[in-house]
């Protein structure tokens, strides 16, 4: 009985050491698929960081060079930069889309598809600044798909 | 027969730019658009570029349709799939009426943009989108005449560019009308378009 406490209580500390660890939550990740040689695509997400960091580096072996970026649009111009971090106030909703900031995977190994699974390794940092890398496995949304899970998730879903 | 602008009266019109108003005068008109109302406009009169089929297209070409005419590259991740996925979404709401909407994609990036990239990217919207291009020196000048605002920005690795991400609409009759604003929803383009159609 004790013993099965003891275990109990152990998986449960394991368990807790593990979230703790995941400073930051990442939903939704997408790419946009590409046409044949086009070489740059953008990659998109939520984040979620449990307490304050940001986004600081960003690598896939899908592409030679891979950038974050944010977007503006200043008097109907379309401005885009490369930014260093994307800062991530703990608790706050921060979402990488379209109109906003995005990861830019620049001279990609290949067209990306639809359905194919773009893996994402992210580094944040802490205020404290300690590192944390996270992988993700990006699924391609068509590039003639809507930003919002809805219409682009219509040709996703398997039948 | 319908009105047709050949390139030498394109060429006289250019110079003839802002010396002459013509066709609807701005007051009297039913219409209430999302967008900029541009009819009058003294710019963005016509272009000659070469299309992915290695011909040269003026707007004139595309007479009797609505022209929807964007600026952008391919290389863009954002507001360029944005704003051609929301003018197929556009059509799709046209209906019927869409097979009468033209949407043009003309690339600001020519050095990257080549036509077999250009032709593949703008059918992944829509089978009937076309992509132009010009040389360097063409697209330049087709930016001025359009008002249109481009600049490449280096970044770590590459360059981006910054770009106009307004989208012009043609009347049946290659009149510039409007100016469609990249916060507009598909519904709102389509409200625009149809009442030009």
């Amino acid at each position: 009985m004790l013993k099965t406490s003891i275990l109990t209580a152990a998986a449960y500390a394991l368990c807790a050491a593990a979230t703790a660890q995941a400073q930051v939550e990442i939903d939704e990740p997408w790419v946009r698929a590409t046409v044949a040689q086009q070489t740059a695509t953008g990659a998109f997400m939520r984040l979620t960081s449990r307490s304050d960091s940001a986004l600081v580096q960003a690598e896939s072996p899908a592409a030679r060079h891979v950038e974050i970026h944010e977007m503006a649009m200043e008097n109907d111009v379309m401005k885009m930069r490369q930014i260093d971090r994307i800062s991530l106030p703990a608790g706050k909703v921060v979402e990488l889309k379209p109109g906003s900031y995005h990861i830019m995977l620049i001279e990609l190994s290949k067209q990306i598809k639809e359905g194919d699974h773009i893996p994402l390794t992210l580094t944040f940092q802490g205020a404290d600044g300690k590192r944390e890398t996270m992988r993700v496995d990006a699924p391609a949304r068509p590039l003639a798909g809507d930003s919002k899970a809805g219409r682009g998730a219509r040709h996703g879903h398997a039948h | 027969m319908t009105r047709s602008m050949s390139r030498r009266n394109f060429l006289s019109a250019l110079f003839a730019a802002g010396l002459s108003l013509h066709g609807c005068s701005r007051s009297g008109r039913p219409e209430r658009f999302h967008g900029k109302d541009l009819t009058g406009a003294d710019f963005g009169r016509d272009f000659l570029l070469t299309g992915t089929d290695g011909k040269p297209y003026s707007l004139s070409d595309f007479g009797g349709n609505v022209v929807m005419l964007f600026f952008g590259f391919t290389q863009c991740p954002d507001v360029c799939p944005t704003a051609l996925l929301r003018a197929a979404q556009a059509k799709e709401l046209l209906g019927k009426d869409g097979e009468r909407l033209q949407v043009l994609f003309i690339t600001i990036d020519p050095e990257r943009d080549t036509p077999g990239v250009l032709d593949a990217y703008t059918h992944a919207f829509d089978p009937s989108f076309r992509g132009l291009y010009g040389d360097l020196e063409q697209t330049a000048r087709t930016a001025e005449h359009f008002r249109v605002f481009y600049q490449k920005v280096p970044t770590g690795s590459s360059y981006t560019m910054d770009h106009s991400a307004i989208a012009y609409v043609y009347d049946r009759r290659g009149e510039l009308r409007l100016g469609l604003h990249y916060s507009q929803t598909a519904q709102e383009c389509a409200d625009d378009i149809r009442q030009l159609l």
